[in-house]
């Protein structure tokens, strides 16, 4: 029986290989300017956490078709260079490992967080609410209008709480349901939640982040292709999160203004 | 053993059936109680993760009899997106708390701990059976929550506030059920801290003579530990769920900032951070990972040592690594929050000790091949799931790689990526911690050996399916497929259709043939071959007494320990293994 599990093993190691050898599933393609340095650590990542699940896979099945059903006066041996070594071992190769990856692989969450955005980068204010995205652009004054809950009214479309009665920067402050940024500029998400706690996930664009209510957070990205990609919520919200999305519609910096100008208009 | 701790622990035999099956004093017959219900707790867990394997793959489809689960939750046998929820969120609490918490540790550790260090019941006997009296309750708190109209609670076993906290504004679910919820988890805190102070009390206080710790069998060091981390972690959930609940029914803000707006109403609160649960949530969160996994990794390293007919590369050195596993659990809670909003330069600082905790886990591992090597390996059921465990253990490890990385969790959070890495790394893994002390223990917790080729069959189709259910979950991870999604309707999950439905039918299948291990349990209880003391030839303390022991392990003796625990082919002994309390002296070393 252990020479069947030693196949087995083989077997159940070479066929889990094989979708990501053949990269049947992976991720789509990147369309920011950060994405890269992610997809780059994934894939140095992959190469060790791969030789390591199958190196071990493989001596474990070598080591149980070996040693069972041995005879009677078969001794028993002590591995060569005993606990020792393999501490010594586990040390060096993890310890490599882990410098190699922790330390070398921040460069992409640094230019995600740590890096301040561009002067001239767009702020859009996003909002999550049970069960949808709104994203909000300054207009030409350049000033987001005050947000009230209070006045947080969905029937009237009001769905950042505006009071333009009162509040003159909210006059001109555009709102979509979509969000429509111009290609190759920086965009600075703001990310407010209206009720719970949400996520904004785009695949493509290599960015995820949590909305947290009580707690206004900013990420910023580069879409480098245009197109229209899925926004999804990615944080457990309720009975519709399964049906919470949007649209990132990546374009041109003219189809952009158009657009712009069409939503104001609404 | 001081006569203090003596009269605390001593009691007298049985009497009635109340006192002998009930309310029982008897470490052993807790221990039992504490597999039964992690028992009725798996197969329910499991058959709720059927229904949403279904429901996932053919969302549309009606499940025959699911009306008379939950009329709202599924009219017409057609399961709502919100009780999908439900059910996932009762999957794994039941999954987390009553199996992967009560069986490797609460269960066996309850059964074997006295036995192995040579004591006669617990430390505190009543505190025991008050601990596992208190998991009864909090399961039963958390099943009631089946039977409100609204059914579970909808924000998964993490509760995340505010979802959790707002009450039956934020969603069906969200008003008695997350109650139950809180309350139930709340009483099994309790109940932990009781269990794991005993433990500690256990084996600190009342080892028999010669018993030295470092002559303690490694699954005793792993009770013991894994009781140092949980009376740490649960004092910690502990209040974040007292917390809670008033947040829920006092008015108070401990959870809830101000401002929100749920279901169109402004919530009555004011100044408290939803962060704050996720800091208390994961700062016991991530220990009970190791709570699960210790004890499995323990149990399996005495089955391994007993199959192999050798002990282990080095001792110490395991209880040094899984001493250093347990403390390092403390330091990367931050790990599940990278994405959270917490400031991104503690993303750094808690990846670090994430990743320097693949050292002793790899260090664990190469112990457990380097020791293999050059072995007289027994097959049985129980060293096929040892083994089967390193497999498991070493494919949900690896995974763990890329998650501790903040910038590679950029995209991998919230992905089916995740769902893989815990369900290998925690619950397969444990699972087969799990079935492999059953299958080598049950002959001395009942008298009867179990059917091994019925052990056999079962071992190989939960280890085939248990690869062909969770390895595909990376799968959809790396294609960026979310998690906690009751379906997907949009064209972009289409091509990974086929791999959920792989996944949907390796389940349904795999999980039917965890009834041939139900049956196999209770058909070996009754009519399984009478168990000899020892079958296993193995060396512990628990192998000396009769199969079942007496209500008091060692018939009034007092048991005196002159080796360590595992003399398995020592060179010119009198036969291949020599018994912790044989007086037989070992051989000079030449």
């Amino acid at each position: 029986m252990g020479k069947i599990f030693a196949v087995t093993l083989a077997l159940i190691a070479i066929l889990s290989a094989v979708p990501i050898v053949m990269n049947y599933w992976g991720p789509p393609e990147d369309i920011s300017t950060h994405g890269h340095a992610i997809d780059e650590q994934m894939k140095d990542t992959m190469y060790e956490a791969g030789f390591s699940f199958l190196a071990a896979q493989f001596i474990l099945g070598l080591f149980i078709w070996q040693y069972t059903g041995r005879k009677k006066g078969d001794k028993l041996k002590t591995f060569p260079g005993g606990a020792k070594g393999l501490v010594i071992a586990a040390l060096v190769l993890v310890g490599t490992e882990i410098l190699a990856l922790g330390v070398i692989g921040q460069k992409a969450w640094a230019s995600v967080y740590f890096a301040a955005p561009d002067k001239d980068a767009m702020t859009i204010q996003s909002q999550a609410g049970q069960f949808a995205f709104y994203f909000r652009y300054a207009g030409p004054d350049g000033k987001f209008g005050g947000m009230h809950p209070d006045k947080i009214d969905e029937g009237n479309q009001n769905f950042f709480g505006l009071d333009p009665e009162n509040d003159v920067d909210a006059r001109d402050d555009v709102i979509s349901g979509e969000l429509g940024v111009p290609v190759n500029r920086q965009v600075n998400l703001l990310l407010h939640s209206k009720d719970v706690g949400h996520s904004f996930y785009v695949r493509e664009l290599r960015i995820q982040q949590d909305y947290v209510p009580g707690l206004d957070l900013a990420v910023h990205f580069t879409a480098t292709k245009p197109g229209r990609y899925e926004i999804v919520c990615t944080q457990l919200c309720g009975l519709g999160h399964y049906n919470m999305k949007a649209y990132l519609n990546v374009m041109s910096q003219e189809d952009f203004d158009k657009w712009l100008k069409e939503k104001s208009g609404q | 053993m001081s006569d203090a701790a003596a009269a605390v622990q001593h009691h007298g035999p049985p009497q009635g059936f109340l006192r002998k099956y009930v309310f029982s004093l008897d470490h052993k017959v807790i221990g039992k109680q504490y597999y039964g219900l992690a028992l009725v707790a798996v197969f329910t867990g499991m058959f709720l993760s059927w229904l949403m394997r279904f429901h996932l793959v053919w969302p549309n489809a009606a499940i025959p009899g699911l009306q008379w689960l939950s009329r709202v939750g599924a009219p017409g046998g057609v399961m709502t997106p919100e009780y999908y929820l439900s059910l996932l969120t009762m999957h794994g609490t039941l999954m987390v708390f009553f199996v992967l918490t009560n069986a490797p540790f609460a269960a066996f550790g309850n059964y074997f701990l006295p036995i192995q260090i040579g004591a006669e019941d617990m430390a505190f006997p009543r505190f025991n059976m008050m601990s596992f009296w208190t998991t009864f309750a909090a399961f039963l708190a958390l099943m009631t929550a089946f039977f409100i109209p609204d059914g579970p609670p909808i924000s998964g076993w993490t509760a995340y506030a505010p979802l959790s906290a707002v009450g039956p504004d934020a969603g069906p679910g969200l008003g008695w059920g997350q109650n139950c919820w809180a309350i139930s988890i709340a009483l099994f805190c309790v109940a932990s801290l009781l269990g794991s102070l005993n433990f500690i009390a256990t084996t600190l206080d009342l080892r028999a003579k010669g018993m030295t710790l470092m002559r303690m069998p490694i699954c005793t060091w792993a009770w013991f530990i894994t009781s140092c981390i949980a009376l740490l972690a649960f004092a910690v959930l502990l209040p974040a769920c007292l917390l809670l609940i008033l947040d829920r029914i006092a008015g108070t803000s401990f959870f809830i900032p101000a401002g929100l707006v749920v279901s169109d109403r402004l919530q009555p609160h004011a100044g408290g951070s939803p962060l704050l649960w996720q800091h208390l949530f994961w700062f016991f969160g991530h220990p009970e990972v190791y709570i699960a996994i210790l004890p499995a990794m323990g149990i399996v390293s005495h089955i391994l040592i007993n199959s192999m007919r050798k002990p282990l590369l080095s001792h110490k050195v395991v209880i040094g690594s899984m001493l250093s596993i347990g403390f390092l659990s403390y330091m990367v809670w931050g790990h599940h929050m990278f994405l959270s909003g917490m400031n991104p330069f503690s993303a750094l600082v808690f990846s670090f000790p994430t990743l320097i905790i693949t050292i002793p886990a790899t260090v664990l591992t190469l112990i457990w091949l380097g020791s293999l090597y050059g072995s007289n390996l027994q097959i049985t059921t129980a060293s096929l799931f040892s083994l089967g465990f390193i497999s498991m253990f070493v494919s949900g490890g690896v995974s763990g790689f890329f998650l501790a990385q903040p910038s590679i969790d950029i995209y991998l959070h919230a992905t089916y990526f995740v769902v893989g890495h815990f369900h290998l790394v925690m619950g397969v893994a444990a699972i087969f911690g799990i079935f492999a002390g059953t299958y080598f223990w049950f002959p001395k917790m009942t008298g009867r050996m179990m059917n091994e080729t019925l052990g056999k069959i079962h071992f190989w189709f939960t280890f085939v399916g248990a690869y062909c259910i969770f390895m595909p979950f990376h799968y959809l991870g790396l294609a960026g497929n979310v998690r906690r999604y009751s379906s997907f309707v949009d064209d972009f999950m289409a091509p990974l259709m086929p791999v959920h439905k792989f996944i949907t039918i390796a389940a349904l299948f795999t999980g039917a043939v965890q009834l041939v291990f139900l049956f196999n349990l209770i058909y070996s209880r009754f009519k399984g071959a009478p168990a000899p003391d020892n079958p296993w030839n193995a060396t512990s303390l628990e192998w000396t007494i009769p199969s079942p022991p007496p209500w008091d392990n060692f018939g009034g003796k007092h048991p005196v320990v002159y080796h360590d625990p595992y003399q398995y082919g020592v060179e010119g002994a009198s036969a291949d293994f020599i018994m912790q309390t044989s007086p037989e002296k070992l051989p000079e070393k030449s």
